[in-house]
């Protein structure tokens, strides 16, 4: 959703009165604009209207009107609410110019919407399938194509009540397990398609000295000891320099968007956990924002304050996990880590008595969140907040920050400067410490955030050793705003009116955002006022951060890639969804 | 500041650590582990020196709103016959998100007519993403999230899905893993039916 | 033991020997060193791994069972925790990697998804359980499993390991084991072992839209 101030808007329309027509379905915002037109105005709206951050690209299928349609939604790093932009095309003949040389964050973005939907785009570098393989047949997230395990369109299933006899799902596939061929394929006639197209596509440098040397295409992963989970580099290298590097992700695709189109809008809140699953709090918070944003709904008091908590508390969780494993990536191997994990293991306890579980909290609900906090739990995060927490980051602070092992080998590695990570889209700590102050709870407050006293943390050098010292900031910072939401909370209701199973969700479309720890996460719900959504996309922060690993690598050597990676904090379930 | 005293404070800091665990064993005594005192003063926000709960002799009690898998409540009646709470509404099949729970409502076989009693009830605990919402959304509190979770086994085909039988556990168990929320349902059941009588006998 | 249990083939005694030789000590000191320093390898893949990670920090040791070290590659270590949903992009991998480690070996599937597909059975990406392709020793169940319930399934395998005995174990055999094929990334993933299957099914596939296409344009 997006409501621009009139006098962008103005300006914004004076320069192109014909071509940016506004959109009016019921519910939906935003304007349209034809393919032909899309760079131009792009062009106009980075250099003249400042909107230099692009921050979401989004693929929907609508096959009732036969249409594919593209969503943009464009911000400004001074701050401020977005400008959406909308491109359609016929469905069966998707092609669309491409934003990534103007914008090169959407780089990833466009291959997605390539892969899962078929929409190619013109002059796009390297237009390769990202999440699933080449030579995968049909685009898994187009509205006809049925998947091997598909039982019935929409959740819940008339089979499972009132005459649910059990069965495994594989027996009803003639090839008993989760797969489909096109008919006539015959396995042993096919041969498999090699990464001749991604080894193509890395740089080689030119070197004419007279020492002939060979460059060597290396492959770190997936299963490598520090790549925080199934992640696959491919590194060309000239000695121990790095040349060019490319990630290929994919490894932990679990189709989520697909499975979200399937399910109701609650029971898509467990599935958003699984996401990012080391802060799933903070992925609860951005879905339950985005719908109750379509629904027009707010939460009580309580229920707010209570939100602010869990989600500092996560962002202080996350970032002390992070800082753990940046140590143990640099080979100080597993005691910082176990420090950290014994502050998450303190902070986990206070999950599992309020929401039942340490990891997967499922928590927040539309409205309001699921149980209020009992008494003692209350005590004991005051105890933390107060006592155990900010004592224990002081003793992280004294022993790793002036390390000499840990400055020799962070500071000047992997810089990232100010006008390449906007151009990048990137999120979060990444963004933060390369000296752009654009945090979403300052820049477009959602929840109670405008009411805390807290400061934005910026670093202006972008490299390994200021991201950490971003993430010791961004932690005390979470700390100040702890110690004023125990101050603060209210008594009360948790949630208005009783709790309801049957969600009515009016038809439109939002996108929902929040300032989770690891950058900038979007929920972008299409609502046709059935009990599923129509299209669900998630905005992942860490997969757009990933473009900028390319460019910080370059000229690197090898062993500094997997620290620079630990920097960037990435989580596979996110990335790969 | 010299050179290498970043790395010396490094040191310094495990030393510490180090020399706390023997100084917190000796100022706690005979009472820190293997009781159910020395765990709860290992769990608390306080703790310092060694954190391990030595899993199996000591357990880590967990938290009355603690969920894994789901169980079927039933009442026992004056004869010890099981009195399953479940009437089959479905209501959990229908919320459950990767929809893992199979229901057979029984029918009576003269009328045809359905009858609130469920004659299959399976799980499949292969799927169950221990969410918590069949829980939550039971009308009649029949099905509520269990504290078990010792249930590792050898083979998925035969032992995963769970039925009706190994589903049932009675309500004194759940009063025992839950006697928060047990009390708060039973307080409400017991005013529901103050709320009846009374009706019943306002119109006789 | 009773001697034509003893002579069983690939476990000679010469006969002066099969009064005094006693296995069922043998048997217990042999699995009693296997279970107690079983190494697990360091792999793993979502969710389930950060409670792997949970279990080996300290405050549920997993040392204290004798996985001291978590090693990396498969030629060092002894178990396979697969922790997280197997998905048809990985599989390959962990199949050549199940084939790379020495034998005694074995795999705990951890977790909902690793165990049976999960809450993303549906999906069109995922593998509903690695025990499709590699054979599984101690299922876990949960979502994720809580590190109690994995130190729970450690002792669950380390009972089996105790009820092995050494004519029956696998890799005292008179034939090697069999490497598992690998699994090939087609327009799906394809089962080297179900290669006849599929070229029946899609032949009948393509037999039945012929048929239907000639009745459709019959009706013109």
């Amino acid at each position: 959703m997006s409501e621009q101030t009139g006098f962008q808007q103005v300006e914004i329309l004076e320069k192109f009165p014909e071509t940016l027509k506004p959109d009016t379905r019921p519910g939906y915002s935003g304007y349209i604009v034809e393919p032909q037109q899309l760079v131009e105005v792009a062009r106009a709206l980075r250099d003249e209207f400042g909107y230099d951050y692009l921050s979401s690209v989004t693929g929907v299928d609508y096959l009732p009107e036969n249409k594919m349609e593209v969503v943009y939604h464009f911000f400004r790093t001074t701050g401020g609410p977005a400008f959406v932009l909308k491109t359609q095309v016929n469905r069966d003949e998707a092609i669309v110019p491409s934003l990534t040389p103007l914008y090169p964050g959407a780089e990833f973005q466009e291959r997605e919407a390539w892969d899962l939907l078929g929409i190619r785009f013109e002059n796009h570098p390297d237009l390769r399938r990202i999440l699933t393989w080449e030579g995968f047949h049909g685009h898994p997230l187009r509205k006809d194509w049925k998947e091997p395990f598909f039982e019935e369109e929409a959740k819940p299933y008339k089979s499972r009540w009132p005459e649910g006899h059990v069965y495994r799902v594989e027996d009803k596939n003639p090839f008993h397990d989760n797969v489909q061929y096109p008919p006539g394929f015959d396995p042993e006639q096919w041969s498999p398609e090699t990464d001749e197209l991604l080894y193509a596509g890395l740089k080689r440098v030119d070197k004419s000295d007279d020492l002939l040397t060979e460059q060597v295409v290396v492959n770190l992963g997936p299963q490598h000891p520090s790549t925080h989970g199934v992640f696959r580099m491919v590194a060309v290298l000239d000695g121990e320099t790095i040349v060019d590097l490319k990630p290929i992700m994919g490894y932990l695709h679990r189709n989520h968007e697909k499975i979200g189109e399937r399910n109701t809008f609650l029971q898509n809140m467990p599935f958003t956990d699984r996401l990012d699953y080391v802060c799933s709090m903070s992925n609860n918070f951005g879905y339950a924002l985005a719908v109750e944003k379509l629904m027009g709904i707010q939460p009580p008091e309580r229920a707010e304050y209570i939100r602010v908590l869990m989600a500092e508390l996560t962002r202080f969780l996350n970032h002390i996990f992070s800082i753990g494993f940046l140590l143990n990536d640099l080979g100080a191997f597993f005691t910082p880590m176990l420090y950290a994990l014994e502050e998450r293991e303190l902070i986990l306890d206070v999950f599992e008595a309020v929401s039942g579980s340490r990891m997967m909290c499922n928590y927040f609900r539309f409205g309001g969140v699921a149980r209020d906090i009992p008494d003692e739990v209350m005590e004991k995060i005051r105890k933390l907040v107060f006592d155990r927490l900010p004592r224990k980051l002081d003793e992280m602070d004294y022993f790793i920050t002036n390390n000499e092992i840990v400055r020799g080998r962070c500071e000047g590695v992997g810089v990232l400067t100010a006008e390449r990570a906007i151009a990048l889209s990137a999120s979060g700590p990444v963004l933060r410490a390369s000296g752009v102050g654009y945090d979403v709870r300052r820049a477009d407050p959602y929840s109670i955030y405008d009411r805390f006293e807290f400061d934005i943390p910026v670093r202006y050098n972008g490299d390994i050793y200021d991201r950490y010292l971003l993430r010791l900031d961004e932690m005390r910072q979470s700390l100040r705003i702890l110690q004023q939401v125990l101050r603060d909370i209210p008594e009360g209701p948790i949630m208005n009116g009783k709790p309801q199973y049957q969600v009515r969700v009016p038809a439109g479309e939002s996108y929902g955002r929040v300032e989770g720890p690891k950058g900038e996460l979007g929920f972008y719900v299409v609502s046709n006022g059935k009990p599923n959504p129509w299209r669900y996309h998630v905005r992942a922060p860490t997969f757009i951060n990933l473009t900028s690993l390319a460019e910080m690598c370059r000229g690197q050597k090898i062993a500094d890639v997997v620290t620079i990676l630990g920097s960037i904090d990435i989580v596979l379930g996110e990335v790969d969804r | 500041m010299i050179t290498g005293s970043g790395i010396l404070k490094g040191l310094w800091t495990t030393f510490r650590h180090f020399i706390k665990t023997y100084l917190e064993d000796i100022r706690s005594g005979k009472k820190r582990y293997f009781t159910a005192e020395g765990i709860e003063m290992r769990r608390s926000p306080d703790v310092e020196g060694i954190f391990t709960i030595q899993y199996p002799e000591e357990k880590l009690p967990v938290p009355e709103e603690f969920r894994y898998i789901p169980f079927l409540v039933y009442d026992e009646g004056e004869n010890g016959e099981k009195e399953i709470r479940c009437t089959s509404c479905g209501i959990c099949a229908k919320v459950c998100p990767p929809q893992c729970i199979w229901i057979v409502r029984t029918t009576d076989p003269q009328t045809g007519k359905p009858i609130p009693q469920p004659k299959e009830f399976y799980i499949d605990v292969d799927i169950c993403m221990n969410c918590g919402f069949c829980a939550e959304f039971c009308p009649f509190d029949a099905i509520k999230m269990d504290h078990d979770y010792e249930i590792a086994s050898y083979d998925r085909i035969k032992e995963h899905i769970f039925d009706l039988e190994r589903l049932s556990k009675p309500a004194s168990y759940y009063a025992q893993i839950r006697p928060a929320n047990f009390a708060r349902e039973e307080a409400a059941r017991a005013e529901k039916e103050a709320q009846k009588a009374a009706a019943r006998k306002a119109n006789p | 033991m009773s001697d034509e249990v003893l002579n069983s083939p690939g476990y000679e005694i010469p006969p002066e020997m099969q009064g005094q030789v006693a296995i069922t000590t043998l048997d217990k000191i042999y699995n009693w060193s296997r279970k107690n320093s079983l190494w697990p390898m360091m792999f793993g893949l979502a969710c389930c791994a950060i409670e792997m990670i949970g279990t080996a920090a300290s405050r549920f040791d997993f040392s204290r069972f004798g996985m001291e070290v978590m090693r990396p590659s498969p030629r060092q270590a002894d178990l396979m925790i697969v922790s997280g949903t197997v998905t048809k992009k990985m599989i390959p991998q962990i199949v050549r990697l199940y084939n790379q480690m020495p034998e005694p070996r074995y795999v705990i599937a951890m977790g909902a998804c690793a165990s049976g597909g999960g809450p993303f059975k549906e999906g069109y990406t995922v593998v509903a359980g690695v025990d499709k392709f590699i054979p599984v020793d101690v299922y876990i169940p949960g979502c994720p499993p809580t590190p109690q319930a994995l130190l729970h399934g450690f002792i669950t395998l380390m009972k089996k390991i105790e009820k092995q005995s050494l004519k029956s174990v696998p890799w005292y055999q008179k034939t090697p084991a069999e490497p598992i094929p690998i699994p090939i990334l087609g327009p799906d993933l394809m089962d080297p072992r179900k290669f006849d299957l599929i070229k029946q099914v899609t032949h009948q596939m393509a037999e039945k839209t012929a048929q239907q296409e000639d009745e459709g344009e019959a009706h013109e």
